[in-house]
């Protein structure tokens, strides 16, 4: 219980941070902004290895290899196409 | 030395989550976005580093199939869509998120079950708010998903009892919880648990129609976060926690924007389907006007725009659909050549998802100096010579401010109707997205600019150059 009440408390201090530093965004770059945090979300993919690499082929490691399918779609998609939009966003391009 | 390791892995993960925290924060400005994202996805790269250090991965086999499968897959999608079709590809990408943590939750749900060892109560409970978030993540999504690419009906699905089969299914869920607590070696509770999430996604998102998609999606985004978060609980594993609640604060912080610049609440987005709710007050403010348009033709249009001395150009969803944001953008340079001051000025649910519509306009070039938000534009309308409006309605409706029989009374809206002339160019005078009449049409200084939006820009781009 002790470990779920400190990982509370550093869920409940990340959400604020969360909070403050998002707020600051404007909504010019709220699409980059959201599939940049979308690909963060993909952090799951932590647990993922986790699971799947202890060796033995069971239904966890299994379905831990789909979860690394999924979570890296997501991180590789998600931080990739957040470049290939901010790359546009230009101040003023050199007019020929 | 012992300690050296799982120590290490932890400082690794510290430095990954201020990265991601200093890369959210330079997404502030857009000078400093690219990098900001850069500093994320480096981020990320450590703690997948750091975390096949552990101990207890041994094989890297599947771990490796795993990652160049979806490396790939992801690399693929990100380089071919088409940036009208983000809100899509941010909809996927929430449920492949939401489905990689439930999937890790019930995988370890299965190897605690199998090491046949006793679960302890704060595992069990983790793993099922897990399942739950996860779960709902995936088929809400997926359902997004279908519902932009139009695989199935944008409409609102509704069918009898829908609220009283969700509230069944909720409790059939709490019900299992409580099972799964007392027994936690009961699969069939647990699969019966994991199948009621999957359809409590579906049942969350079906109700939803297409005009309240960008709330829809944002949310998803924050539950993709929470679920993250809550696989972090299954495995108290910080790192997967402090980036889930990172997510989860940045979806809710939308979500709000959204629901704000559509006047509406969340539970009125997720839980009444629009169309209903204002079929019943169209009709009323009838024939308190007389309805006459005038309309205006092209070359008349472009004189106007080219001797005024400051022209704001409102783009809608319209305009995106018709790929008319080419022709804008080469319209407002012959207008700026010919000295004109030009703006844009962006609703935030202007396109399918928030921000949308600026990604549309930088994808045409438009240099994002020139695109201004709702907040900042507004006062400056009293002052401005023609507003261009272009595939743009209900952000445009003045009864939103003072017709309190309107559905989108109270809704903010971009003040065009205060400049000195209003262009609208429209296919015709058929209502807009949330079949409202729109009475700036019929007002005197309002002129319509009828045909699609891609033929009248290309036109009034000719009939400007000619101008000097």
């Amino acid at each position: 219980m002790e470990d779920l009440i400190s990982a509370l408390v550093v869920f409940v201090l990340a959400a604020f941070v969360g909070f403050e530093v998002i707020n600051k965004v404007p909504p010019t770059l709220h699409t980059p902004l959201m599939s940049g945090s979308n690909a963060i979300s993909g952090i799951a993919v932590l647990g993922a290895l986790l699971v799947s690499g202890t060796g033995n082929v069971t239904l966890s490691s299994v379905l831990g290899v789909i979860a690394i399918i999924m979570a890296t779609i997501n991180v590789v998609g998600g931080f990739l196409v957040t470049d290939r939009m901010l790359q546009m966003f230009k101040k003023k391009e050199a007019r020929s | 030395m012992n300690d050296f390791l799982p120590s290490s892995i932890q400082i690794s993960y510290l430095i990954a989550a201020s990265l991601f925290i200093f890369g959210l924060k330079q997404m502030s400005s857009p000078a400093t976005a690219r990098r900001g994202n850069l500093l994320g996805a480096i981020g990320m790269l450590i703690a997948i580093i750091a975390t096949l250090l552990d101990r207890s991965i041994v094989s890297y086999e599947l771990i490796i199939l795993g990652t160049v499968v979806g490396a790939a897959l992801g690399a693929v999608m990100a380089y071919k869509v088409e940036m009208t079709a983000m809100p899509q590809m941010v909809g996927l990408l929430n449920g492949l998120g939401g489905g990689a943590s439930t999937l890790v939750a019930v995988a370890e749900f299965w190897r605690l079950r199998s090491a046949g060892e006793a679960i302890a109560l704060d595992s069990i409970i983790t793993i099922i708010l897990s399942v739950l978030i996860g779960g709902v993540t995936l088929t809400g999504s997926a359902i997004a998903f279908a519902k932009l690419q139009e695989l199935i009906t944008g409409a609102p699905i509704i069918f009898p009892f829908q609220r009283g089969v969700s509230i069944g299914l909720l409790i059939g869920f709490l019900v299992g919880s409580a099972y799964l607590i007392l027994d936690p070696q009961n699969l069939t509770a647990f699969l019966a648990m994991v199948a009621i999430s999957l359809i409590l996604g579906v049942l969350f998102t079906n109700p939803i129609g297409g005009a309240d998609m960008p709330v829809a999606i944002s949310l998803l985004n924050s539950f993709s976060g929470l679920a993250a978060s809550a696989a972090g609980f299954v495995l108290m594993n910080n790192m997967l926690i402090i980036a889930g609640a990172l997510v989860g604060a940045s979806g809710i912080i939308l979500t709000e924007i959204m629901c704000k610049a559509m006047n509406r609440s969340l539970t009125n987005v997720l839980f009444t389907a629009f169309s209903k709710a204002k079929t019943a007050s169209i009709g009323s403010g009838d024939s308190v006007t007389p309805k006459v348009t005038h309309s205006v033709d092209a070359e008349e249009a472009a004189m106007m725009l080219g001797y005024a001395r400051s022209v704001v150009i409102v783009p809608g969803y319209g305009m995106a659909v018709a790929q008319a944001q080419h022709a804008v953008r080469e319209l407002a340079d012959q207008l700026e050549r010919l000295g004109v001051d030009v703006k844009y000025a962006i609703h935030p649910v202007a396109g399918r998802m928030p921000g949308h519509m600026n990604v549309l306009l930088a994808e045409a070039n438009v240099p994002y100096t020139q695109l201004y938000d709702m907040d900042d534009i507004n006062p400056e309308f009293d002052h401005t010579d023609v507003a261009l409006v272009i595939g743009a309605n209900d952000v445009v409706n003045p009864a939103a401010r003072h017709d309190t029989n309107s559905p989108i009374y109270g809704m903010p809206i971009l003040e065009v109707d205060k400049a000195h002339h209003t262009i609208v160019i429209k296919r015709s005078m058929n209502a807009g997205f949330s079949g409202v009449d729109n009475e700036l049409f019929y007002k005197d200084k309002t002129l319509m600019l009828f045909g699609s939006a891609k033929d009248v820009v290309t036109q009034l781009v000719s009939s400007v150059k000619e101008l000097t």
